[in-house]
């Protein structure tokens, strides 16, 4: 019956997915259950990474800890798998020091909003410029499905056995209220959507959210006897409504009850960054000087200088970076240039 | 195909063709691809991959529009769709 060239078993290593070029491909097939949705977001988050056109170079990858959190380790990009909830923090360390990058975090319901919650609404307020994913199961997956902060109402889970009572997190209400520049929520199976919106939020300025619905099938369907993450995706294909713009107040979501979707906040608002330097431009004046910039020039010098033992004459690579930072520096910190 | 409304330049719109390309051992057998395609063009095989789990197979060929869904929701970069009348590139150049 097949007529096309479907690649049969022990003749795949000829073919290689478009994707690839993204992918430490030598990983795959990846740890991720049968039906799980996570593979599909990140399908759907490298499409957007090619689409936004953002060098690869310039892109970093932070992973807390769970399921989701294995992202850091299939992307074929600067990566960092950090502890559990502490993505956030590692990433606004990473942006301080090299404001080129874009920094993204690539996390889980749980890792993202209950032991790093604190992280994710300070770094809402402060309009830290970084994209966060946070792929919604509604469960901490990688522990054996224990209720999570977004658990919705009655929701059998292993620490819920009879069923859950506790309210859940509206993600993207909590990040309004706290100042998100952009906050947008698909599922999975809105994988054209989805993509839409991780570009966008690629390309934003400031704080951008992107909550991907996604199903667990192993704990959370199963655990509900909601059949397999099959049936799970064509719930949202029958249960999502598509409302931008839609009032944050009004999308949290119920078990097995109608899911909200669309992009909801896309707004311009100062970031960290532009009120930190505003505000010490303002007060200190010439003494002020933007530290990260200096470190990415100096870093940039040191690249482009050749390797110390080579008979290159023409510039010396050493010197020249010290020189930048005195440039851009006070005296005192002329250190700067000899962090080789 | 049907349309309920003819587009008036429907003689000069050229239907893409798209062949199917499976990278089986990738496969989870999530039934993603045959569920989703809007053309009915996958059906799942009753073979099993190496890892046991029942891969696509692609039942008629001549439907695939090149759409690229089935490449996209796949969970496990498993299928992927080439543009029917290009030389098959796998990319190894
Ligand atoms: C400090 C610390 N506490 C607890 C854990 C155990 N732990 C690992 S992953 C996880 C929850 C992950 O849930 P989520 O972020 O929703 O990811 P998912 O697996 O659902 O994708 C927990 C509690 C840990 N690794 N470290
Ligand atoms: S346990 Fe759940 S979230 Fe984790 S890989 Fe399996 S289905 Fe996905
Ligand atoms: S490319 Fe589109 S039409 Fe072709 S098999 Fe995939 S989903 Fe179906
Ligand atoms: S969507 Fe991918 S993993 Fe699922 S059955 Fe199709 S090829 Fe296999
Ligand atoms: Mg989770």
């Amino acid at each position: 019956m097949t007529q096309t060239k479907t690649t049969q078993p022990g003749s795949e290593q000829e073919l290689k997915h478009p994707q690839d070029h993204l992918l430490r491909s030598d990983r795959l097939p990846h740890i991720w259950c049968a039906t799980c949705g996570i593979g599909t977001v990140l399908k759907c988050f490298i499409e957007a990474i090619d689409r936004s056109k953002i060098p690869y170079d310039d892109i970093a990858i932070v992973s807390g800890i769970g399921c989701t959190g294995r992202v850091a380790g299939y992307v074929k990009l600067d990566s960092y798998h950090t502890t559990h909830g502490r993505a956030i923090p590692f990433a606004t360390g990473l942006k301080l020091a090299n404001r080129r990058l874009k920094v993204v975090v690539f996390s889980g319901d749980g890792d993202l909003s209950a032991i790093g919650g604190n992280h994710l609404i300070h770094a809402a307020r402060r309009n830290m410029d970084i994209t966060v994913v946070c792929v919604n199961n509604f469960i901490y997956g990688m522990t054996g499905g224990q209720a999570a902060p977004t658990t919705p109402g009655t929701a059998v889970t292993s620490t819920t056995p009879w069923g859950a009572f506790e309210p859940a997190f509206n993600l993207p209400q909590l990040l309004e209220a706290c100042g998100a520049s952009y906050v947008a929520r698909w599922t999975s199976l809105h994988v054209r959507r989805l993509t839409k919106s991780f570009t966008e939020a690629l390309l934003k300025k400031g704080f951008s959210f992107v909550e991907a619905i996604a199903p667990c099938s192993t704990l959370y369907a199963r655990r509900n006897r909601l059949g397999s993450g099959y049936d799970l995706m064509k719930f949202y294909h029958d249960h999502s409504e598509i409302r931008h713009g839609a009032d944050v107040n009004e999308v949290d979501i119920g078990f097995q009850d109608k899911i909200t979707v669309g992009k909801f906040i896309d707004r311009d608002r100062p970031t960290w960054l532009e009120l930190n330097d505003q505000q010490h431009e303002a007060t200190l004046g010439e003494k002020y000087y933007r530290h990260a910039e200096t470190i990415a020039a100096a870093a940039e010098a040191d690249a482009a200088a050749p390797p110390t033992g080579t008979a290159e004459k023409t510039q010396d690579g050493g010197k020249d970076s010290g020189k930048d930072g005195g440039k851009n520096g006070g005296k005192d910190d002329s250190k700067e240039g000899s962090h080789a | 195909m049907r349309y309920w409304r003819v587009p008036l330049d429907a003689d000069q719109i050229k239907i893409p063709q798209g062949e199917i390309h499976l990278l089986v051992d990738r496969c989870k057998g999530c039934e993603f691809c045959v569920e989703f395609c809007p053309r009915g063009v996958l059906v799942m095989s009753s073979e099993y991959n190496p890892k046991g789990y029942h891969y696509p197979e692609v039942a008629h060929p001549e439907l695939c529009v090149d759409c690229d869904l089935c490449e996209v929701i796949c969970p496990d970069f498993a299928i992927f769709c080439l543009p029917k009348t290009e030389e098959v590139n796998d990319g190894a150049s």
